[in-house]
């Protein structure tokens, strides 16, 4: 089902003959990367720059007694060997903490701790040198006394009154917890046929991008500034922050976002370090950079997920779903992360359950705690997939029981696709999904029913495959409601500036940002499409906070939908702006014209009447030759967010098809398909990488990623070796699909697709593991699912 | 991270190398391929003060058969060795297994002879040098050591070579015409560190193994040539029979824990393993229908 826009009077902008909208066209700044010719943090290299190295816990609680740095200062090429207590008469510490999460607490936070660190990689002493080799070797003789303290680690201890509290001031190690009841959840259950439950282990995991985080801060003592390069999502909110606990004004803080080597929400937080090397450039009145190598980008990234979700549904044996229950409980590291906070994930948990389904009978609890290990924050679908796999896992489960097939069970319980505008069960509210479409237009793509022959046919020559169907929702195009209602320093909108230059060209200005997303390509096809002029011509700026609008940036899928309608909307105006001078240029009025390939043109007959760049030569350097009273304006500057959604809601289906090896617990996976809907598509490969690249992600932790933790809080897999991110060797092919149902609350009708792949990808395996498992009466809800988990659950070890 | 200031030397000659490590004992380490040495440098486990780099040797390049012999120098290339038309026919096992190491940049690079040096006990080479009957050959200060493969591994990272000495050439038999072989491992990933490999020469006559030599690796703190194949030589293979082998097998194996596999799960993949050469090579699939049952 693909659902017509109803609300332009006209055609849109976005409909015209040579638009590239739902084109796939080359990325503009493909050229210059596969050329070698991005400029990532790493190469940047200032005059008088020195390099920072950080001295790292290697405890994951203890005691700093003393902190012994002459022969560290004596050996080649030091500047500075800094501590926490040195470093704070420049910085201040921060808590992690929003307003709207009620009862959310944390403790404050240094650059670099002072007297205790709190998990293994916390920094403990700057080095500063003239090369990152220089500092290694003068870290290796700072000496660091600490005394052990007890480790939290187990976040089911976590609570326990016998274990220790992190922070003594916050009283407990409970960082925040959320109770949700809706409708009538023990008569739902009590009236359910069948009532099933089980318990959803989730592996904590991490981003691992391919660029590490990086950060070139320059304080200029002369003109009271600093300059940040900084690979970020979100350089607003960057300059906001950095200004606040360094004591400056926001006009003092510059932040420049040129390539980034990948993000996935790694680089949407301020990190410790990160602060620390903006407070020792200001320190030190030098250039500072800070590159995180691969040891400590495990250590120090944000980890993510690690949940134990327990989870209960009933159903009738008819197959509806009579209620959801779920109680979920997180460990979230020593400090809630800034200043996005660490609650959110758990709070998404609960917000989404249940959320492609009918039933209204849902009851909630997430606890969150504190323990030491590295902080956790937002990664790539926050929260989506632990909600999506405890959801549809249970649908599975509930199938099982009474002997109905997962799609079925499915086509009888979501969301009809004419039910909207409606609510989840959480009270989210739904402007238009498409479930039911997303649905069938899986089932064909998949040849569902062929697919189950053969796997029956299998079965009998010894032959373990399994099918996994899983339903998710996509939390897209925040508005204010994410952070800004908290208190955050977040911005939820996004401003673009586009402008014709002397000789008819477009240089568009966007708060948006680029990690290789594509949102320079979006905004160029956009812009290029409202006002007529071919891509080539329109040139896209982004990330420095001197040279944009004011915007959020680049992260929860907000990028098209939000930053894309501010192009359109900018596009729009200078259109409009266009046609009224060349209106007067031409004794013409703007409604008998037209744009088309760069040309001004009568509507009527597309007669070309005046080239953009000469209409520019004549507004630049003939202004004189207008008739009087026209003042061009070929600039235009538009900002949007959405205000009547707080997000825009998307939908989806995945499945995946999959080979289990009894014997050896290995699991092959041979297909993966993908049904979703994010409303206007502006660039169909993006949009199918988006969602292929998110699916790997989920695919990682369906299959092999996990941070593995001792029971001392020490990480045991802290290089690429033991950390297995997921490769194109293992990757099965995966086809995407679309059903197209634009959002009304913009003239665009984009919604996000970044993290769709992502949320429900792991719960497809696992619920095609557990279809492989049928015959052998074991069923897992543990991810990673790994050989050792597999053979375990079958009994073989 | 970075490695720790090292000074560098490019060998010349064998002799020139050997000069130099005579000379820094254990403060040099030979580079081959580096890709098992530079890792290590850049994350400080490994701290030499000198490289003798003997990249440029290139009299230790290449496969060689004389006088029924096929002599591999130790600067032969993983790739070399998956190309060579001389490791094809004469040591067939080789190139299964090469296939399995790393990827293809690391295959570019790393050679046998650093493997071999390295001994990493979850490495295929050193299993196949014992599968097939390899003697390693070293040159030192003292002259030339000719060393059998089953006393050459010594433990994780350990073997019988002394840091002044250098690994030049391995010799292997020449596999016999009605040979046959079967390579296999249980690795995460394509192109990781096995979990537990398997790498079996055998030759069979009236449909049973005449020979059979079972090269496990992975599964203790070295290689492990298993005595128990010795169970299957000679006799009609039943299902009974096999898991007498699986069961001595499993006496024999002490392996370790790491992130991938506790030793419960290694000793039950290599029994899976050990049926499976077997029903493999004897053309038997029954004898692997009992595994999965
Ligand atoms: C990502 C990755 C994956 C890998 N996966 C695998 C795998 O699956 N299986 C596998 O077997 N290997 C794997 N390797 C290791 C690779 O095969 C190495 O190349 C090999 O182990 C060492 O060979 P090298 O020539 O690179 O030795 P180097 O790294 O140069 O040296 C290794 C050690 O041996 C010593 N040495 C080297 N040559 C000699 C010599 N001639 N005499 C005496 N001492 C010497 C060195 O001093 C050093 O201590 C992997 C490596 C990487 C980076």
């Amino acid at each position: 089902m693909t659902s017509e826009r109803s609300n332009l009077q006209t055609l849109s902008a976005l409909d015209r003959p040579n638009s590239y909208i739902g084109k796939t066209v080359p990325r503009p700044n493909l050229d210059r990367l596969m050329q070698g010719r991005g400029l990532y943090v790493s190469d940047i290299e200032l005059p008088r720059m020195a390099h920072a190295v950080f001295l790292r816990s290697p405890h994951a609680h203890a005691r700093i007694v003393g902190i012994e740095t002459s022969a560290a200062k004596q050996m080649p090429g030091v500047i500075a060997v800094v501590s926490g207590s040195e470093l704070s008469t420049v910085i201040t510490p921060w808590v992690g903490v929003l307003s709207h999460l009620k009862g959310l607490k944390s403790a404050p936070q240094n650059a670099i701790a002072i007297d205790r660190v709190c998990w293994q990689g916390e920094a403990v002493a700057a080095v500063v040198a003239a090369s990152r080799a220089q500092a290694e070797d003068a870290a290796e003789h700072v000496l660091v006394k600490y005394e052990e303290l007890h480790a939290v680690t187990d976040m089911r201890a976590a609570l326990d009154p016998a274990t220790p509290v992190i922070h003594a001031s916050l009283g407990d190690n409970l960082a925040f917890e959320r109770i949700h009841d809706a409708g009538a959840v023990d008569q739902a259950f009590a009236e359910s046929d069948e009532v099933v439950e089980a318990e959803f282990v989730f592996g904590r995991h991490t981003g691992v991008t391919l660029e590490p985080r990086a950060v070139v801060a320059d304080w200029n003592a002369a003109e009271a500034r600093l300059t940040i390069y900084q690979g970020t999502q979100a350089p607003h909110m960057v300059q906001n922050i950095a200004a606040l606990h360094l004591g400056l004004k926001e006009s003092q803080v510059r932040v420049v976002c040129k390539d980034v080597g990948g993000s996935f929400g790694i680089k949407v937080h301020i990190y410790a370090d990160e602060m620390a090397t903006y407070a020792l450039s200001k320190l030190l009145r030098r250039p500072v950079k800070f590159v995180a190598d691969r040891v400590e980008s495990f250590n120090t990234d944000i980890h993510a997920r690690d949940h134990r979700c327990k989870g209960k549904i009933g159903v009738k044996r008819d197959g509806t779903i009579m209620a959801f229950e779920i109680d979920d409980l997180t460990g979230i590291g020593p400090y809630s992360m800034y200043p996005r906070t660490s609650a959110i994930e758990a709070n998404q948990v609960v917000n989404l359950v249940g959320g492609p389904y009918v039933t209204g009978n849902y009851r909630a609890r997430a606890r969150v705690v504190f323990q030491n290990k590295n902080v956790m924050c937002q990664y790539r679908a926050v929260g989506h997939p632990i909600a999506c796999s405890v959801t549809e896992g249970l649908v599975d489960l509930a199938a099982m029981k009474i002997a109905m097939d997962p799609v079925e069970i499915r086509r009888r319980n979501l969301i009809a696709d004419d039910a909207y505008p409606c609510a989840s069960p959480s009270g989210l509210r739904f402007e238009q999904l498409s479930h039911h479409a997303a649905l069938a237009k899986l089932v064909q793509m998949m040849d569902y029913d062929a697919l189950r022959a053969e796997q029956a046919a299998l079965r009998v020559s010894n032959i373990h495959r399994g099918i996994g169907i899983a339903s998710f929702i996509e939390v897209t195009n925040p508005s204010a409601a994410f952070y800004g209602v908290g208190g955050a320093k977040i911005s939820s909108q996004d401003g673009v500036a586009v402008r014709v230059d002397a000789q008819g060209s477009v240089i568009c200005q966007t708060s948006i940002t680029e990690q290789g997303q594509g949102s320079e390509s979006l905004t160029a096809q956009i812009v290029g499409s409202v006002l007529g002029v071919s891509m080539d011509r329109v040139r896209v700026i982004l990330g420095d906070t001197d040279n944009t609008p004011y915007g959020g940036g680049t992260w929860a899928s907000r990028g098209a939908g939000i930053g894309g309608e501010a192009a359109l909307q900018a596009a729009k105006t200078l259109r409009k702006n266009i046609l009224d001078v060349a209106a007067a240029v031409l004794q013409s009025t703007p409604s008998e014209l037209d744009i088309v390939n760069n040309v001004v043109v009568n509507v009527g007959d597309g007669e070309p009447r005046i080239d953009l760049s000469e209409l520019a030569r004549i507004v630049y350097f003939r202004p004189d030759t207008l008739p009087p009273g026209i003042q061009p304006e070929l600039m235009a500057t538009r900002h949007f967010v959405p205000r009547e959604y707080p997000f825009a809601f998307t939908n989806g289906i995945q499945a995946s098809w999959l080979e289990l090896d009894p014997d050896t617990g290995f699991v092959k996976l041979l297909k993966h398909w993908v049904v979703e809907d994010c409303g206007t598509i502006i660039n169909p490969q993006l949009v199918d990488e988006q969602i292929r690249g998110g699916v790997v992600q989920g695919l990682g932790a369906a299959l092999f990623e996990k941070c593995v933790y001792d029971e001392r809080g020490q990480l045991t897999n802290a290089n690429m070796a033991d950390y297995l991110v997921p490769m194109s060797g293992e990757m099965p092919d995966i086809d995407v699909g679309h059903v197209v149902t634009p959002t009304l609350e913009s003239e665009l009708g984009a919604k996000g697709a970044g993290e769709a792949g992502t949320a429900g990808a792991a719960a497809a395996v696992t619920n095609a593991v557990n279809d492989a498992l049928r015959p052998f009466g074991a069923i897992i809800t543990e991810i990673p699912l790994t050989p050792q988990v597999i053979l375990t659950a079958l009994g073989r070890i | 991270m970075k490695a720790s200031a090292f000074a560098y030397a490019r060998a010349t000659s064998v002799a020139n190398a050997l000069e130099l490590l005579t000379a820094y004992g254990e403060r040099a380490k030979v580079l081959s391929g580096g890709q098992s040495l530079v890792p290590a440098m850049n994350l400080r486990l490994v701290a030499p003060d000198l490289i003798v780099d003997i990249g440029e040797l290139t009299e230790l390049r290449g496969a060689a058969v004389k006088r029924g012999v096929l002599t591999i120098g130790a600067l032969t290339r993983h790739a070399d060795l998956l190309k060579s038309p001389e490791i094809a026919a004469h040591a067939p096992l080789l190139k299964d297994a090469v296939a399995h190491i790393a990827h293809p940049a690391i295959r570019n690079r790393g050679t046998i002879g650093g493997s071999l040096a390295h001994a990493d006990p979850a490495s295929e080479l050193p299993a196949c040098m014992l599968t097939l009957g390899a003697t390693i050959i070293a040159r030192g200060p003292g002259g030339e050591r000719r060393i059998a493969a089953n006393e050459f591994f010594a433990g994780i990272y350990e073997t019988a070579l002394t840091p002044q000495e250098l690994l030049v050439a391995v010799e292997l038999p020449l596999t016999p015409k009605n040979s046959t072989h079967f390579f296999h491992e249980f690795a995460r990933r394509h192109g990781d560190y096995a979990i537990v490999g398997l790498a079996a020469q055998a030759s069979i006559k009236d449909e049973r193994f005449a020979d059979l030599r079972l090269g496990f690796f992975a599964v203790g703190d070295r290689p492990l040539l298993a005595k128990s194949a010795s169970k299957l030589v000679d006799v009609a293979v039943t299902s009974a029979v096999l898991s007498e082998a699986a069961s001595a097998l499993d006496d024999e194996l002490d392996p370790l824990e790491d992130q991938q596999a506790t030793p419960a799960m290694r000793r039950h993949l290599a029994k899976v393993l050990l049926a499976r050469c077997v029903s493999l090579l004897l053309a038997r699939p029954d004898l692997c229908a009992g595994a999965s049952a």
